[in-house]
C-alpha cells in the first residue's frame, strides 16, 4: 500500500471550513444506513460516543472491547474536566481564543483546520452532556461552574468534581446501552481486536480475539473504526490504566496505516512519585489541584526538615519564579521539565527525594478546609490512601510521569487513516494537540470526535460504497490474517522460556523512559534504537507464557501487548532521533536556551512526521504532511 | 516504609465456570507495606510463572479505584476491609505480619465465575440497557444553561452518579441482590430534571430487569458498608417508590 498524505482540509476560511464542509459533504439517506456495516473498536470516550452516535442514525453497528463492559475504559479516569468555549463566566473565552489557546498550547506541530473544528464544536459537547444527565458541578444559582486549567487565562473547564472523565464516559456508555438495548449496536465484550484485514486496498474488517476462549474470529464491514486509546504504557510506568495498549492502532500501522508524531508524548507534571521498584503504576493527581495548590522545593538540596518548618525564604516557588504570568498553571511540559530540573539539582523532597511539593497550606488558610474539601476531597482521599499521608496537614509530594500520548494514527480531515475504510478517534489518533495537550482536552477531542465529526465525516466514504459489493469473511484475505494472529499467540505459547512478559515490558519501559522521556538527545536515543531490538530478540526466545490458551490467559494477554509495544518504542526513539528541535512534549537536550527553555525549529520541522511499516522495524519510511497555517503566526510559546 | 513478613494467602482457583473450585495456599515471606493488594498479586503471579505455574486470573485495570473492573473478597468483605475504597485502593499497611488473608470471587448467583477470581457482570449491563440513560439523541440539545439546576439537586444526582459499577455491593448482599446499584443509577438521572420525561418508566424497565437477574432486597445494610463509593442505601427508599409509582403513572398503561 503507497502512502500519500492528503489531508482533505476544506475550502474557505479557517473559520467557515467545517460549515461549508457539513453543508457540501455526500449523505448517507436514512434508509439506506442500514445497508452499511460499522465496527468500532473500543469504548472510551471517543469509541462509545461513535457507536452509539451512528447507530442512533441508523448504521448496523458492532462495538469491540476488551474489557468486561464498555464502562471500564481508562476515560473514565480522567479527572480534572472538560474544556468549551462557551464564554459563561463572560472571561473573554471565545472559539478563536480556545482554538488558539490549543494551537499554542500544540507548541504549533497541529493541523490548523483541525483544530479550529474542535474548538467549534466544543460548545456542542456541553449541551449535549448535559442533555445526557452528567451532573457537572454548580453554581448556587443552578448555572454551571468553570475552573481554570493550565495553559490557558479563562476559565472554560466543566467538571463533576474530581470524576469528569468517570462522569462523561458513563453518559456516553448509557447513550452505548439505550442503542444496544434497542437493537442497533451489538456489543463484544472481553474481545480483543488483534489485527485488520485489508482487502484490495480498503480495510474489509477485524481479526479479534476471544478472551474468554482464546478462540480468534473474524468480522467483515463497510467501514471500521479504531478507538483504542493511546500508548503510554509503553514507558511501563505511567498514569494508564494497566490493559491500556497500542495493539489496535499498532496492528493497522503494520496493515498500512501511517503512524503520526509517536514521539510526541505527554508527561503529566503532577503524579504520585514512585515509592518502590515493585510498583506497578503511577497514580495522578488532577492539574486542577494547581489552581489552588503551589508548587515548590525546598533551596537547599540538603534541607531535611518536614515542609512546614521550612520558612518562607527557604523555600524555591520555582514556578512563580520563572513563569509570573501563569504560575503554577504552566503547561504540562513545562511544569514538568522545571519539575525534572529541580530534582535532577538534588532539591526533591520525599524518601527518595524524587518529588516537589504541591502545597496546599496557603488556598487552606485562604478559603478554608471545607472548601478545598469541596473542590478536592476525593483526590485528597486518593492521595492519603496510597502514601499514608494527609494532605490537608502536608504538602503534597508530585513527581511528572507519562500520562497522554498525542502522536497516533495518521488521520485527513476527514479521520481517515492511510487505509480507505478504517477511521481513528479520540486518543488512538494524532489529529488535533500538536505536540502538548493542554489540560481537560482530551475528555473535548474525544467526545468531539465521536460524537460530532465521524457521523459526519464517515459518510462520504460510505455513500461511495452504496449498493457495491464488499468482502465478507468467506475472502480469502480473512482466513490467511487469521491464520497469521493464531500462528503469532501459539508462538508465545510455545518459546517456553524463563521471563514473563511484564518482566520484559519493565526493562522495555526503562529504556524508552530513560531516552525517549521527558528529555531527549541524540546519543541516548541511538543507544536505545540499538538496545531495544537485543531485548526484542531475547523476548522472543526467552519469553515464558504459563497456563492454556484456550481459557482467560492475562499472561499471554500481555505477551501480545508488549510485542507491540516493543516495535513502537523504537519508531519514537526513531521519531525523536529524526525531530532535531524541541517542541511541547518532545524536548531534545540539545536544542534548548541557556535558561533551559525549548527551541523550536519552524524552517525545517513544522511538519507531521508520519511512518510507514515496511516490515522491518528498524526501517520505516517517513513521510511529511507540511503544517500551513493561514490564520496562525508561529512563535515562540512563552508563558513568562 | 516497612516490611510484612510471613503473609499467608488463601485463594480461590476454579479452571473455568464449570469447573471444580478449590483453595489454594500460597505464603508471602516478605512485602512492602507500600504495595498495593493488586501489586502482591503481581508479584505472586510473577513468582507463579518463573515456577511454571499458572497465573492467577483476576479483573483490574485502572488501579486508581474509578473503573469498578476490581473485585475481590477479601477474609469475606468485599474489597477487603478498608471502608470507601476499592480493592485497587488498598495498601499492605492495612495489614499485619504473619496474617492468613482469604481471597475469593464476588460470591453471587448473577455474577457467575469465569476463572479462579474473575466474574460475569454482564448483567448490570443488561439493567443499563433497559432505561439507564436520558433519551438524547445527538445534536438539538439545547444550551446547557438553559434549564438551572440547584446545587443541592446536582450533588445529590453526582453522589448517586459516582458509582462505579464493581458489583461490591451485590456480593455483600446475603441476597445476592442489585438495589444499590439500580436505585444509584435511577437516582443519578431521576433526580435531574433532564430525567423526568423519562422517569416512571425507567425505574420500571431498570426494576423489572434487575429482578430477572438479581435476588430481592431485604433491606440488610450490606450493600451501602461494602460500597467503595459510599453510595448511600436512602436510594433505595427512592427507588422503591418512583416503581410503586410507575404502576401508577405508567403512560403506556395509562393509554389502553
Amino acid at each position: 500500500m503507497t502512502i500519500t498524505l492528503d489531508s482533505k482540509v476544506p475550502e474557505g476560511p479557517l473559520a467557515d471550513k467545517w460549515q461549508n464542509y457539513i453543508a457540501n459533504q455526500k449523505l448517507v439517506n436514512p434508509s439506506n444506513k442500514r445497508k452499511f456495516k460499522i465496527i468500532v473498536v473500543g469504548t472510551g470516550l471517543a469509541g462509545a460516543s461513535a457507536a452509539a452516535t451512528l447507530g442512533e442514525l441508523g448504521y448496523q453497528v458492532e462495538a469491540f472491547t476488551f474489557h468486561d463492559s464498555p464502562r471500564r475504559a481508562h476515560s473514565i479516569a480522567a479527572q480534572g474536566g472538560i474544556n468549551a468555549a462557551k464564554n459563561y463566566q463572560g472571561d473573554g473565552d471565545s472559539i478563536h481564543r480556545l482554538f488558539y489557546d490549543t494551537i499554542k498550547g500544540g507548541d504549533f506541530r497541529a493541523r490548523e483546520a483541525n483544530v479550529h473544528r474542535l474548538a467549534e464544536v466544543s460548545v456542542d459537547i456541553i449541551d449535549q452532556m448535559v442533555a445526557q444527565g452528567v451532573p457537572f458541578a454548580r453554581e448556587y444559582g443552578g448555572l454551571l461552574d468553570n475552573r481554570s486549567f493550565g495553559g490557558a487565562q479563562v476559565s472554560r473547564t466543566f467538571y463533576a468534581r474530581g470524576q469528569t472523565g468517570q462522569q462523561l464516559l458513563l453518559g456516553a456508555y448509557q447513550q452505548l446501552a439505550r442503542q444496544i438495548g434497542l437493537g442497533n449496536v451489538k456489543l463484544w465484550n472481553r474481545m480483543e481486536m488483534v489485527d485488520v484485514v485489508n482487502v484490495d486496498g480498503r480495510c474489509a474488517g477485524i481479526v479479534t480475539r476471544d478472551l474468554m476462549t482464546g478462540e480468534f474470529s473474524s468480522h467483515s464491514a463497510h467501514a471500521v473504526v479504531l478507538a483504542t486509546g493511546g500508548y503510554g504504557n509503553a514507558f511501563f510506568l505511567s498514569t494508564n490504566a494497566m490493559a491500556c495498549n497500542v495493539t489496535g492502532a499498532w496492528r493497522a500501522h503494520r496493515r498500512g496505516a501511517a503512524f503520526a508524531n509517536p514521539c510526541y508524548t505527554q508527561i503529566h507534571p503532577t503524579c504520585i512519585p514512585q515509592a518502590d521498584d515493585f510498583q506497578s503504576k503511577l497514580t495522578l493527581m488532577s492539574e486542577s489541584l494547581r489552581n489552588d495548590g503551589r508548587i515548590w522545593v525546598p533551596k537547599n538540596p540538603d534541607e531535611t526538615r518536614p515542609a512546614d518548618q521550612i520558612p518562607e525564604e527557604e523555600r524555591d516557588y520555582y514556578l512563580e519564579r520563572i513563569y509570573p504570568s501563569f504560575g503554577n498553571l504552566a503547561p504540562r511540559d513545562v511544569s514538568s521539565r522545571a519539575a525534572k530540573r529541580m530534582v535532577d539539582a538534588g532539591q526533591g523532597v520525599g524518601p527518595l527525594k524524587n518529588g516537589v511539593y504541591l502545597d496546599f497550606a496557603e488556598a487552606i488558610g485562604r478559603l478554608g478546609e471545607s472548601t478545598i474539601r469541596e473542590r478536592y476531597g476525593n483526590l485528597f482521599d486518593m492521595y492519603a490512601r496510597i502514601t499514608g499521608e494527609n494532605p490537608y496537614e502536608v504538602p503534597m509530594r508530585i513527581y511528572p510521569a507519562s500520562h497522554y500520548t498525542m502522536g497516533g494514527l495518521w488521520v485527513d480531515y476527514e479521520l481517515q487513516t492511510t487505509i480507505p475504510g478504517l477511521f481513528a478517534a479520540g486518543e488512538a489518533n494524532f489529529s488535533d494537540h500538536g505536540a502538548n495537550r493542554l489540560g481537560a482536552s482530551a475528555l473535548m477531542q474525544g467526545l468531539s470526535d465521536g460524537y460530532f465529526v465521524l457521523p459526519y465525516t464517515i459518510a462520504p466514504y460510505l455513500a461511495d460504497l452504496l449498493n457495491k459489493p464488499v468482502p465478507d469473511t468467506s475472502h480469502p484475505e480473512f482466513a490467511k490474517v487469521q491464520q497469521e494472529a493464531t500462528d503469532r499467540f501459539k508462538q508465545y505459547m510455545a518459546i517456553g522460556g524463563t521471563k514473563t512478559p511484564d518482566h520484559f515490558h519493565r526493562e522495555l519501559g526503562q529504556i524508552i523512559w530513560d531516552y525517549c522521556g521527558m528529555d531527549r538527545n541524540a546519543n541516548g536515543l541511538e543507544k536505545a534504537l540499538s538496545e531495544i531490538p537485543a531485548l526484542h530478540e531475547e523476548f522472543k526466545k526467552d519469553l515464558r507464557v504459563t497456563g492454556t490458551d484456550t481459557s482467560v490467559n492475562q499472561t499471554l494477554e500481555k505477551a501480545g501487548r508488549v510485542d507491540d509495544f516493543f516495535e513502537l518504542g523504537m519508531l519514537m526513539c526513531k521519531d525523536a532521533l529524526n525531530r532535531e528541535e524541541s517542541c511541547g512534549g518532545h524536548f531534545r537536550s540539545e536544542y534548548q536556551t541557556e535558561e533551559g527553555e525549548a527551541v523550536r525549529n519552524d524552517d525545517d520541522f513544522a511538519y507531521v512526521s508520519a511512518w510507514e511499516w515496511t516490515g522491518d522495524m528498524g526501517n520505516p519510511v517517513e513521510h511529511k504532511e507540511p503544517l500551513e497555517y493561514e490564520v496562525v503566526k508561529f512563535q515562540t510559546r512563552s508563558y513568562k | 516504609m516497612k516490611t510484612l513478613t510471613n503473609l499467608t494467602l488463601k485463594i480461590w482457583r476454579q479452571d473455568g465456570p464449570d469447573g471444580q473450585g478449590r483453595f489454594e495456599t500460597h505464603q508471602i515471606p516478605e512485602i512492602s507495606d507500600e504495595a498495593s493488594f493488586l501489586e502482591m498479586l503481581d508479584i505472586l503471579n510473577e513468582r507463579l510463572i518463573e515456577e511454571g505455574k499458572e497465573a492467577i486470573v483476576f479483573d483490574h485495570d485502572c488501579r486508581e479505584g474509578i473503573c469498578g473492573t476490581c473485585s475481590l473478597m477479601i477474609d469475606g468483605r468485599a474489597h477487603g476491609p478498608q471502608k470507601g475504597a476499592a480493592t485497587c485502593q488498598l495498601h499492605m499497611r492495612t495489614f499485619d505480619s504473619g496474617a492468613e488473608i482469604v481471597i475469593e470471587p464476588w460470591r453471587a448467583a448473577a455474577f457467575p465465575v469465569i476463572k479462579d477470581l474473575m466474574v460475569d457482570r454482564s448483567a448490570f449491563d443488561r439493567i443499563v440497557e433497559v432505561g439507564g440513560y436520558i433519551t438524547a439523541p445527538t445534536g438539538g440539545a439545547p444550551d446547557a444553561n438553559l434549564i438551572p439546576i440547584p446545587k443541592p439537586v446536582a450533588d445529590a444526582s453526582m453522589d448517586a452518579a459516582a458509582c462505579i459499577g464493581c458489583g461490591a455491593c451485590v456480593a455483600a448482599c446475603p441476597n445476592g441482590a442489585a438495589s444499590l446499584f439500580t436505585s444509584a443509577k435511577l437516582a443519578h438521572l431521576n433526580l435531574l430534571p433532564q430525567g423526568q420525561a423519562e422517569r416512571y418508566k425507567r425505574a420500571e424497565a431498570m426494576v423489572d430487569k434487575m429482578d430477572e437477574h438479581f435476588g430481592s432486597c431485604s433491606n440488610h445494610g450490606e450493600c451501602q458498608a461494602a460500597c467503595p463509593k459510599e453510595i448511600s442505601i436512602d436510594n433505595i427508599a427512592t427507588m422503591n417508590i418512583d416503581y410503586l409509582k410507575s404502576k401508577f403513572k405508567n403512560r403506556k398503561a395509562l393509554a389502553r
